[in-house]
């Protein structure tokens, strides 16, 4: 690496700094604006420091329960980071092998990450619309709505975050040696304990980024929300909304709190996927370095 | 083999081939057909229910009437003649719809150009310029991490720096380069197309980084031995090798912009039209068989770019 660097490295490297600073500059603007005085505006220069709007946020004086779609968000995001991790570990597997509707899968995958998210999201409500107007008129006058956090909300949700779940776990078995399981079989492990004891530990690490996807992307999802989740709001939601009406920094500290929450698990799942890894390393055999 | 799994074989090669060796277990009791269906039936099933029927709802709904208050189950073209009203007495003038599916592609293309260009090289300089993995991977994650946190959090950190008071106009003023603020900076065509470049580069960087890192150096340094010039390798060895990515790209950003309407929404100040815009007016009006019949022609356009990009790259092969 001492041998000298062609002029386009400098290049590219301003380049690419620029491109960072683009990228993060405006946010840490932000963050830095969420602890304006309480005096201060929506724009620099800061008069004073304080963490008066931050706590503004949580005494609820605003004209949104913002406590209440914090707790939708963090609830609805934890489902769908649930059934994200078991739906996409299991249809990964299933890709191993050939199967029937492979390709109508592969393609439903691929084309609900490119259909335009307000189109899909007009279809789920649409959907359940259709639904309710169906138990309106056959069975119940006063039905009010099937739509909601956990129904149709989930739902749309589900729609962004197992196509990427799907995706990761091909990368991941890209890069399993299918003979690690073959032995366990021929040791007498039946599929499940193969399973549990020889392929999950193996790929826990990326399993967990794959959980890691299926929450920030719930947590931080708008368009597909928009039109679906219901009644309800999610915390993007209640953000968005409050871009029309802003006057103060409060949105700043809201904005400022979704990015910690953000933060925060992808910290904690980078950790943990680094402690996973160094813990394999350490513990691990040879097996799957192969015998050369 | 069908189109799907010559894909599959391309895009992992292990997947297809491991099930060669795949063999049934002595203590399997179920057959591998069903368990294949067990594994990968959920997921289908939530494609199904929330992907796939929503969609034939959306171009049935496209097709029923309506009425101030409710949708009337009964075959009518007013989704699509509400669209297009006035079209063709204004022809040869352009119509607003009209217009404004061409402003959306406008923005589109701007965006995808510019996207594309800081895509690549910063792609470019984390495959070759960057020797050390560690650094590699850090890099990328640095560039990785804003996606992960809200897209109103993003577009809305572009209002103290361009805003009226904001850090730019204040700057310039400053200097003495203007007198007046800039207006155009903020809830202009400007900051849409700003925020989405913000917003969507990462959807450029990461696939043509994943083509790029693939990519044999010795296949370049062949070209520098051959007496190519650095231009010369970048255009006939480099990106079309990169091409699946370029492409895999291209048609995340397009696809995102054109049914984009927050950001379009948010950072045009509510007032630039665009697609995406007017299904989410229409459905706000409670229109929604208009909202579905411009979702269908939203759907139509999408397909058509998408159709002539993988025509341009033969995608099921370079995949």
């Amino acid at each position: 690496m001492k041998e000298g660097r062609p002029r386009s490295f400098y290049v590219l490297a301003i380049f690419f700094a620029a491109y960072v600073l683009f990228l993060y500059g405006p946010m840490i603007a932000i963050y830095v604006l969420s602890f304006q005085g309480p005096q201060g505006g929506l724009t620099f220069p800061m008069n004073g420091v304080s963490t008066y709007w931050l706590t503004k946020l949580f005494q609820g004086t605003g004209i949104i329960d913002l406590g209440a779609s914090f707790r939708r968000s963090l609830l609805l995001g934890v489902i769908v980071m649930a059934v994200t991790v078991v739906l996409s570990v299991a249809a990964g597997m299933a890709f191993r092998r050939k199967f029937k509707a492979q390709s109508i899968l592969f393609y439903s995958a691929i084309a609900s990450l490119i259909v335009p998210s307000i189109i899909t999201s007009l279809g789920i409500s649409l959907e359940f619309r259709i639904i309710d107007d169906l138990i309106k008129a056959h069975w119940n006058e006063n039905f009010e709505t099937s739509m909601g956090l956990l129904t149709s909300g989930l739902g749309a949700h589900l729609t962004w975050t197992l196509p990427f779940g799907l995706l990761i776990m091909f990368a991941i078995f890209n890069r399993f040696d299918p003979r690690l399981e073959e032995a366990a079989r021929d040791l007498g492990a039946t599929p499940w304990q193969a399973f549990r004891h020889v392929v999950l530990p193996i790929i826990l690490p990326s399993v967990i980024g794959i959980g890691l996807f299926g929450f920030t992307l719930s947590w931080d999802e708008l368009a597909r929300s928009s039109q679906a989740i219901g009644a309800v709001n999610t915390l993007p939601l209640d953000l968005q909304g409050l871009t029309t009406t802003v006057t103060n920094p409060d949105i700043y500290a809201l904005g400022t709190i979704i990015s910690a929450v953000s933060f925060a698990v992808i910290t904690l799942a980078l950790g943990t996927i680094h402690l996973l890894n160094k813990r394999q390393a350490a513990k691990g055999s040879d097996a799957g370095k192969g015998l050369v | 083999m069908d189109t799907s799994e010559d894909i599959l074989q391309q895009v992992s090669p292990d997947l297809v081939r491991g099930s060669d060796t795949a063999r049934p277990a002595k203590a399997a009791r179920l057959s591998p057909s069903f368990v294949s269906w067990l594994q990968a039936g959920p997921m289908m099933l939530v494609f199904l229910a929330f992907f796939l029927i929503p969609l034939v709802f959306v171009v049935i709904v496209s097709f029923w009437d309506y009425n101030e208050y409710q949708l009337l189950p009964a075959f009518s073209g007013r989704g699509y003649t509400d669209t297009f009203e006035g079209c063709i007495a204004q022809f040869p003038d352009l119509c607003t719809i009209a217009k404004t599916y061409l402003k959306t592609l406008k923005l589109c293309f701007l965006v995808w150009a510019i996207t594309l260009f800081i895509g690549f090289w910063v792609a470019y300089f984390l495959a070759f310029h960057v020797k050390s993995k560690t650094w590699q991977m850090g890099l990328s994650l640095l560039c990785t991490i804003p996606f992960w946190t809200s897209n109103v959090i993003r577009m809305i950190a572009w209002i103290p720096l361009l805003g009226r008071n904001g850090l730019v106009n204040s700057g310039l003023i400053k200097t003495g380069l203007i007198n007046q603020p800039v207006e155009w900076l903020l809830f202009s065509e400007f900051s849409v197309v700003l925020a989405l470049v913000h917003l969507f580069t990462f959807f450029m960087v990461v696939p043509i980084f994943n083509s790029m890192i693939r990519i044999d150096k010795s296949l370049i340094e062949a070209a520098y031995d051959a007496g190519a010039t650095g231009l010369q390798t970048l255009i006939n060895v480099i990106i079309p090798l990169a091409k699946p990515g370029i492409v895999i790209g291209s048609i995340f950003v397009i696809t995102i912009v054109m049914g984009d309407f927050i950001t379009i929404g948010v950072m045009g100040g509510q007032q630039i039209a665009a697609a995406g815009k007017i299904i989410e007016t229409r459905v706000n009006a409670l229109q929604f068989p208009a909202a579905a019949a411009n979702a269908v022609i939203l759907l139509v356009i999408t397909f058509l770019i998408i159709t002539m990009m993988s025509r341009i790259v033969d995608i099921k092969k370079e995949l």
